[in-house]
C-alpha cells in the first residue's frame, strides 16, 4: 500500500484543494523520526466530499491537520483555491483559515467550557469584524437553527450543558459561520452513539448542500465514510493504498488491505459467520521504522520480494479507481485466508 | 460458535443437574444517588445463562448495559443500591459478604474491561498482574504461577510471551493490552466471563482478532459469557442470545437468529436502520432516531421509548409495557404495546417524527421549556455511575 505517485489526481485547475507529495515527520527525543505521513497526494473538487479512512496510526488525522497547517508539513504543497498554504505565516494564513475550517472528534473537549455558545459561534465573526453586532447575532441564531438547536435556549448555555451530539452540532455551527469553502472533519461521529451518529451525518449532508461546502471527512468506519463521500482514499501507515468511488471500490477492492478492512467489519446478520470471513493477522507496524517497499507487506498474504524492494506506484484500475499495489486483486477475487490467528508484527 | 444456529429457548424451567442455568438474575434493580436525585440505571432486569452460552447485551450509552453487568458481578460504588435476586450456581450472591464475592471474583467469574489502557496497572509488570489472582485463588509456587502465566499468554496469541511478562502496559499496543486483559480474566479458569465492550477502543482489524479469540476460548472452556456492546454487528454472529436494553430495561430478548429474522421492538428496528451499511449506495439518507435517550432521573411516564417511537400511540405514553413472550414464538420476549408488524403499524406520529429527524434536539428543547430538566443531557448522568463503578 505504500503507494506513491499521482495518477489519481485530476486537473489542477479543477480542484479546490490539491495536496502534493505531503510529508509530515515528527522528531522524537531519541533522534528517531516518526514518519506520520509520507508522500501523500490528494485532490478535492469543489462540492465534493473526500473520505479518508484507515486504522489508528495510519496518518489520516495528521494529513487533515497538515492541510490546515497545524503543524506546517515537513515538505510538499497544499494548494487551496489557487494558493499554496505551506510556508504561509501570520495574518495571511489566519485569513485563509476563515475559508478552511475544522470539526474535531471529541465534541465536548473541542468547545471552550467557559464560554457561552453564542460567543463560541460568533468568535470568528468578531475577530474578522464581519457586519455589525446585530448582524452577527442574527447570523448566530441562523446557524443554531440550521444545526437543529433552539437559539433561545442554546445561546446562553455552556458546552457541559449539552449532550455529545448537541456539542457536535455546535461545532458544526462554529465551523460554518465564517462561510468557509472547505471543512476538514476529523472523526466527527466516532465518539457518538449510533442513533446520534445518523443525525449528525444527515446534518452534514444538509449543511453541505445548503452552504455549498466541500468536505474532507476523516473516519475509521468504512460504512460511515461511504455514506457521506463521493470519493474515498484508504491510508495505511502514512501512505495511500487505494483511491476511488466507494460504490465501485467497496464492490471490488483492488488493494488487499482494503479487502481485509472491509471483511473485518462486523455485520449485523447472524447468518454471516464471523469465523468464515478473512481476518488480518498482526498489527500496524511502528511509524518509527516503517517497512521498506510496500508498507503493508508485513501483513499482506500476497507479499513477495518485489514488495520488499519497490514502493508501489498509484495506477488506474478502471474509471475513477486507483490502487498502489504490485499484486492488486482482480474483480471478485478475495484475499487468500490470512488468519495468522495470533499477531505477526508486534507492538 | 459452532452452534449459533441451534437456538435453545431463552426461558426454560430451571432444572437441577448440569442443565441448570449457571446464572439466574431476577428483577434486578440498581440505582445511584446523585445530586439531582436517584439515577435508576437498571430497572427490573431478569435473565438466565447456561454454561457454554453467550448472551449479547446491546444498548446505547446510558442504557444501563454496563451497570447491569457490574451489578451482577457486584462491582459497585458505595452509592449504589441493588434489589432483586442474582443466583450464581445455586447461591444467592446479591447481598453476599465482601469476602464471599472476593472468592468468586477471578476464580468463578471475571470481567474483561473496555479500556485496556486504564484497566491495567501502569506501574506493575504484566507478570505481577497476571499472577496476582493465581496466587490469590490457587496455591501455586512462584515458578508454577509463572509457567501458568506463560501458557496463558500463549493461549491468547501473544508472541514472545517470556519477554512480554517483563513489560509494562505502556510498552504494548492496544490490541496486545486487550489480550493481556483477557489472559488476566481467564487466569483461574472462570466459569462466567463478562466482556464489557471489549473491542470498542480497538481498530476493526484488531477487533475481529479479539472477538475471534474470545469466541474460541469461550467454546474451548465451555464458559458462559456475557458480551456487552453498543454494536449489533459485534454480537450478531457471536452470541447465542441477544438482549436489547433501553433506559435500564430489556426491551427485546431472543436468540440471535430469531431477533434478526423477526425484529419486534421499534427501538431495535430503529437502531438497525440508523446504522450506515456497506452495501448502501453513497449518500443514502440515514433513518436517524430523533431525540435522545430519556433522563434516568426523570423518566417519562409510560414506555421510555415512546417519545422517540414512530409507532407510539396514546397508550404508550401512559402505560409502561411489560416484557412478554411473543404469541408466535414464546422464546422471543418483547416489551411493547404495538410491536413492529402489528396492526398499529400505520404510524400516526409519522409527520411529527419526520420533523424531528432533522432537528430533534430543537424540538426537544421547545417541547421541554423547563431548563432545569433539559439542563443536563441524560447521557452524562448515565455515564457517571458507569464511570464510577
Amino acid at each position: 500500500m505504500a503507494g506513491i505517485g499521482d495518477a489519481h489526481l485530476r486537473a489542477p485547475e479543477d480542484s479546490l484543494l490539491r495536496v502534493e507529495n505531503l510529508v509530515v515527520e515528527f522528531k522524537t527525543g531519541r533522534k528517531q523520526t516518526v514518519h506520520a505521513v509520507t508522500d501523500v497526494s490528494l485532490d478535492v473538487l469543489p462540492g465534493e466530499t473526500l473520505g479518508l479512512v484507515g486504522e489508528s496510526g495510519c496518518g489520516k488525522s495528521t494529513t487533515g491537520k497538515a492541510i490546515m497547517q497545524l503543524p506546517t508539513p515537513t515538505s510538499g504543497t497544499v494548494v487551496f483555491d489557487g494558493t499554496d498554504l505551506v510556508g504561509m505565516e501570520g495574518k495571511t494564513l489566519r485569513e485563509q483559515r476563515t475559508r478552511l475550517q475544522m470539526i474535531f472528534q471529541d465534541p465536548i473537549s473541542s468547545l471552550n467550557p467557559r464560554r457561552k455558545v453564542e460567543r463560541i459561534i460568533s468568535e470568528g465573526l468578531d475577530i474578522w469584524k464581519r457586519g455589525d453586532r446585530q448582524g452577527r447575532d442574527a447570523k448566530v441564531d441562523e446557524m443554531l437553527l440550521t444545526v437543529g438547536l433552539d437559539p433561545a435556549v442554546a445561546r446562553g448555555r455552556r458546552a457541559h450543558q449539552f449532550s455529545g451530539g448537541q456539542c457536535q452540532r455546535i461545532s458544526i455551527a462554529r465551523a460554518v459561520v465564517t462561510e468557509p469553502k472547505l471543512i476538514v472533519c476529523d472523526e466527527p461521529v466516532s465518539a457518538l452513539d449510533v442513533s446520534v451518529q445518523a443525525q449528525i451525518l444527515n446534518l452534514l449532508e444538509d449543511m453541505k448542500e445548503r452552504y455549498g461546502l466541500t468536505l474532507v471527512f476523516i473516519a475509521h468506519d468504512l460504512a460511515v465514510v461511504k455514506n457521506i463521500s463521493d470519493r474515498v482514499a484508504v491510508m495505511y501507515l502514512g501512505r495511500l493504498c487505494e483511491v476511488g468511488d466507494p460504490d465501485v471500490m467497496y464492490e471490488n477492492p483492488a488493494h488487499p488491505y482494503t479487502a481485509a478492512l472491509l471483511s473485518a467489519i462486523p455485520v449485523p446478520d447472524p447468518n454471516v459467520r464471523p469465523d468464515q470471513r478473512q481476518t488480518l493477522g498482526g498489527e500496524i507496524p511502528s511509524p518509527l521504522s516503517p517497512p521498506s517497499g510496500c508498507r503493508f507487506r508485513t501483513r499482506c498474504p500476497r507479499a513477495d520480494q518485489q514488495c520488499i524492494d519497490e514502493v508501489p506506484v498509484m495506477a488506474q484500475v478502471e474509471g475513477d479507481h486507483y490502487v498502489a499495489c504490485h499484486h492488486p486483486l482482480a474483480p471478485g477475487e478475495s484475499i487468500t485466508q490470512v488468519a495468522l490467528a495470533g499477531a505477526g508484527a508486534s507492538a | 460458535m459452532t452452534d449459533v444456529t441451534d437456538t435453545a429457548p431463552v426461558a426454560e424451567a430451571p432444572a437441577a443437574g448440569p442443565d441448570a442455568p449457571l446464572l439466574e438474575v431476577t428483577d434486578l434493580h440498581t440505582s445511584f444517588s446523585s445530586d439531582r436525585g436517584t439515577v435508576r440505571a437498571v430497572r427490573g432486569v431478569s435473565l438466565e445463562l447456561k454454561r457454554g452460552r453467550t448472551l449479547g447485551i446491546v444498548g446505547e450509552s446510558g442504557s444501563g448495559k454496563s451497570v447491569l453487568s457490574r451489578s451482577i458481578m457486584g462491582l459497585m460504588p458505595g452509592n449504589a443500591v441493588r434489589s432483586g435476586s442474582v443466583v450464581y450456581d445455586g447461591n444467592e450472591i446479591l447481598n453476599a459478604p465482601a469476602a464471599t464475592m472476593r472468592s468468586y471474583w477471578g476464580d468463578q467469574m471475571s470481567m474483561v474491561f473496555q479500556d485496556p489502557m486504564t484497566a491495567l496497572n501502569p506501574v506493575l509488570r504484566i507478570e505481577r498482574q497476571i499472577t496476582e489472582s493465581l496466587h490469590e485463588h490457587l496455591d501455586l509456587s512462584k515458578q508454577q504461577a509463572k509457567d501458568t502465566a506463560l501458557a496463558l499468554l500463549t493461549s491468547v496469541g501473544i508472541p514472545e510471551p517470556a519477554r512480554r511478562l517483563r513489560m509494562y502496559p505502556h510498552e504494548m499496543s492496544g490490541g496486545m493490552r486487550q489480550r493481556i486483559m483477557i489472559a488476566i480474566a481467564l487466569a483461574c479458569g472462570p466459569r462466567l466471563l463478562f466482556a464489557d465492550e471489549p473491542t470498542t477502543a480497538l481498530d476493526v482489524t484488531v477487533q475481529a482478532q479479539i472477538l475471534d479469540l474470545l469466541q474460541e476460548l469461550q467454546r474451548d472452556r465451555q464458559m458462559a459469557m456475557i458480551l456487552v456492546t453498543h454494536d449489533l454487528g459485534v454480537v450478531a454472529g457471536r452470541a447465542h442470545d441477544i438482549a436489547v436494553m433501553y433506559a435500564g430495561q430489556i426491551v427485546e430478548q431472543a436468540s440471535a437468529k430469531a431477533l434478526f429474522a423477526n425484529v419486534r421492538h421499534p427501538y431495535t428496528e430503529a437502531l438497525l436502520q440508523s446504522i450506515p451499511k456497506l452495501e448502501m449506495a453513497k449518500h443514502t439518507k440515514l433513518d436517524a432516531i430523533g431525540g435522545r435517550p430519556p433522563d434516568l432521573v426523570n423518566l417519562p411516564q409510560g414506555c421510555p421509548f415512546a417519545p422517540r417511537c414512530r409507532y407510539a400511540q396514546d397508550r404508550c405514553h401512559v402505560e409502561d409495557p411489560e416484557l412478554l413472550p411473543d404469541p408466535d414464538d414464546p422464546t422471543h420476549l418483547v416489551a411493547c404495546h404495538f410491536p413492529v408488524g402489528t396492526a398499529a403499524e400505520v404510524p400516526q406520529h409519522e409527520a411529527a417524527v419526520d420533523a424531528t429527524l432533522d432537528h430533534p434536539e430543537e424540538l426537544d428543547a421547545v417541547l421541554d421549556p423547563d431548563p432545569e430538566v433539559d439542563d443536563l443531557p441524560p447521557a452524562d448522568q448515565a455515564a457517571d455511575p458507569e464511570g464510577a463503578s
